[in-house]
């Protein structure tokens, strides 16, 4: 089975667990006064389950034809060749983005970004230190001066135990 | 009229306006630049400034400087970045990315940049001539004809997503409108599909789920396979240069400029519809309307691809500003926060405002003729620096695309937990590419899924059930419409297919 056809299953899994919440447990919460009201809040979700679930089988058991000229091309991106790619770099590069929304808060904007921005550089293959740190360093001051002083947008710069 | 016109002109021309125009452009190009900051919020954040000139004529002319600034900015990152900063510039990537992954970039912004006048000065016009008229039509479109008209417009999108596609196209857009159904709907004050996540009651936000569709997976591809991102970026860097579109490209525009101006206004005029409707209604009906190889390179960086909802999304904006002057209603979140920041400068918008203080209405229309000019004349020369960004190398534009991607998801909310919501979304519509999903429908069916409810249920409620879909006719011919373009397609392939297997079968 493709992988289109997997991602319709699983699709059409959600849809029956987002029908479930819908049809099922939404409609005790509704205050009386509510129910008398030609729509619900769970109305349209119901809907929506319903024609996810049949438009999710359509895909699931082909019954729409492919157009059939589908070359694809060398540089446009292909599953089945995945282990040719640099997933590593990838994985890592995503591990670092979650670092980065946990530790905006605790450490603080400048210090976070700036070690996001060189462990973005480095896990890429760079290795020119001397670059990397003014770039990233600049970078960040330049983002937090403009976000901060000119639009008036709070970032907190510093890390939690030197004050707001 | 005549009158009216002379008084704007001796306004708009007077040294401060003609400095608040080039301020809001130059401010709006800029922080429109940054994906994450779209016109609304750069006007609510202008507004303490704009108040504090006092001259509610000053202040309305910066701030819809800043409103075109934006939407022009916001292409821009679109084009080079594939990172849609607004909505209204989400069509603008469709093909303006692939432009610039061809090492186009300069002309595909020459491109955004002269339709966008075009847009913006052709519905200034039609802005000077329609006004009062339109404002009466605007009024007889009901809730249940919005409702009609957005479910006309997803499936449109859907049907033009190409063959094959369809069924995909639509399975993308219920999970759009899936995703809108999270959170605390003004409707019905409950929250909904929380989870119990306290992070998800105001539902997930734009922005974070624009970011997470287009930016991030193109991050992750130029990450996994490196040839993608060098073949753009050499032929970025060498053909810089080449600002210029030919003479046959400039021909094959006019038309759809000429177009996407007029129908681009008038959809900006209804109230709710605004510049998004515009520009992705405007792509799919000039892709239909496109023949053979043309209608083919849709999608690939095809030159009227980009100038349909460049054009369409700025006379949009325009048109946006109808109902606002003429009736005090705003249309869209944007010319909302423009309401407020009228009446804080004690200036009440409205059928009166024409007869009483015409010298604020013709000053601002006169003053979009300049900031047009403005904006055109101040882009042009500064393309190729702008179009540089593509020949930064990816060890380190790769990172800072991630970090602008964050930054976008962050600084609207305020919140970090956004930002987790940001990698899982585009993880998964990294997996969604893989497959071959189309990942616009899904936006699209984000963005317009609460309105969509919203006036579905508004109309629910004026008619106390579904009655409201035979009692006016024009929404049971719009939803007639609707059903017919998802089906066509489908039939369209079917009759091919039967017609080649005949073929076959007969040799």
């Amino acid at each position: 089975m493709a992988l289109d056809r997997w991602i319709a299953l699983i699709f059409i899994a959600f849809c029956c667990i987002y029908g479930y919440l819908a049809y099922f447990t939404m409609d005790d919460l509704l205050p009386p006064f509510m129910q008398r009201n030609p729509v619900w809040p769970s109305t349209f979700p119901k809907v929506l389950t319903v024609l996810g679930i049949v438009v999710g089988l359509v895909v699931l058991l082909g019954l729409e034809k492919p157009s059939g000229d589908e070359q694809p091309s060398a540089t446009d991106i292909n599953y089945r060749r995945l282990h040719e790619y640099k997933l590593g770099q990838a994985l890592m590069l995503l591990a670092l983005m979650v670092l980065y929304a946990l530790a905006l808060r605790p450490a603080g904007f400048l210090i976070s970004t700036t070690v996001f921005l060189i462990g973005g550089s480095a896990i890429l293959g760079e290795r020119k230190w001397y670059v990397m740190l003014p770039v990233a360093m600049i970078a960040t001051g330049f983002v937090w001066y403009l976000v901060q002083q000119v639009l008036g947008i709070f970032l907190r710069p510093y890390p939690f135990f030197m004050g707001t | 009229m005549l009158e009216g016109i002379m008084i704007g002109l001796s306004a708009a021309f007077s040294i401060q306006n003609l400095l608040m125009v080039v301020a809001g452009c130059l401010v709006g190009t800029f922080i429109g630049m940054l994906p994450g900051l779209g016109p609304m919020s750069i006007i609510a954040i202008m507004i303490p400034v704009a108040i504090t000139l006092g001259d509610p004529t000053a202040a309305l002319i910066l701030l819809a400087g800043v409103y075109y600034g934006a939407i022009f900015g916001g292409s821009t990152s679109s084009i080079l970045l594939n990172a849609p900063g607004v909505a209204g510039t989400v069509a603008t990537s469709f093909d303006g990315y692939p432009m610039a992954r061809k090492g186009q970039a300069g002309k595909a912004l020459t491109i955004a940049a002269v339709a966008s006048f075009s847009g913006g000065t052709i519905g200034a016009i039609l802005l000077m001539i329609f006004a009062p008229a339109l404002s009466s039509v605007a009024l007889l479109f009901h809730s249940a004809e919005y409702f009609a008209l957005m479910v006309v417009g997803l499936s449109a999108i859907a049907a033009f997503a190409g063959t094959g596609q369809v069924a995909k196209a639509l399975m993308m857009t219920i999970l759009g409108l899936i995703l809108a159904t999270v959170g605390e709907g003004a409707l019905f004050n409950m929250p909904r599909f929380t989870l119990g996540i306290m992070d998800l009651q105001s539902g997930i936000s734009f922005i974070t789920l624009a970011m997470a569709m287009f930016a991030l997976p193109e991050a992750l591809f130029l990450v996994l396979n490196p040839a993608r991102g060098a073949s753009g970026a050499e032929g970025g860097a060498n053909k810089i240069t080449g600002l210029r579109f030919s003479r046959a490209e400039a021909r094959a525009m006019a038309p759809v400029i000429g177009r996407q101006s007029i129908q681009g206004f008038f959809i900006g005029v209804l109230p709710g519809a605004g510049a998004t409707i515009a520009s992705f209604l405007g792509y799919a009906v000039e892709r239909n309307i496109a023949k053979g190889a043309d209608q083919a390179e849709f999608g690939k960086g095809s030159v009227k691809g980009l100038a349909a909802p460049e054009t369409a999304n700025n006379a949009a904006c325009t048109g946006s500003f109808v109902p606002l002057l003429t009736l005090g209603i705003p249309g869209s979140g944007t010319t909302a926060i423009l309401l407020g920041a009228l009446i804080a400068l004690n200036v009440t918008p409205g059928p009166r405002l024409m007869t009483d203080t015409p010298e604020i209405f013709w000053a601002v229309i006169i003053s979009m003729f300049i900031g047009n000019l403005v904006l055109l004349i101040l882009n042009l020369p500064l393309i190729p620096y702008i179009a540089k960004i593509l020949s930064i190398p990816r060890n380190y534009l790769i990172p800072f695309i991630l970090f602008f991607t964050m930054m976008g998801a962050y600084i609207g909310q305020n919140n970090a937990t956004e930002l987790l919501i940001l990698v899982g979304l585009g993880v998964m519509a990294t997996i969604f590419r893989f497959a071959d999903y189309p990942l616009a429908p899904l936006l699209i069916g984000f963005i317009l899924g609460t309105m969509l409810e919203n006036n579905f249920a508004r109309s629910m409620q004026l008619y106390r059930g579904l009655d409201f879909i035979v009692e006016r006719p024009m929404t049971l011919g719009l939803l007639v419409l609707a059903l017919l373009l998802v089906l066509l397609p489908s039939y369209r392939a079917r009759r091919a297919r039967k017609r080649a297997e005949g073929v076959a079968d007969g040799d």
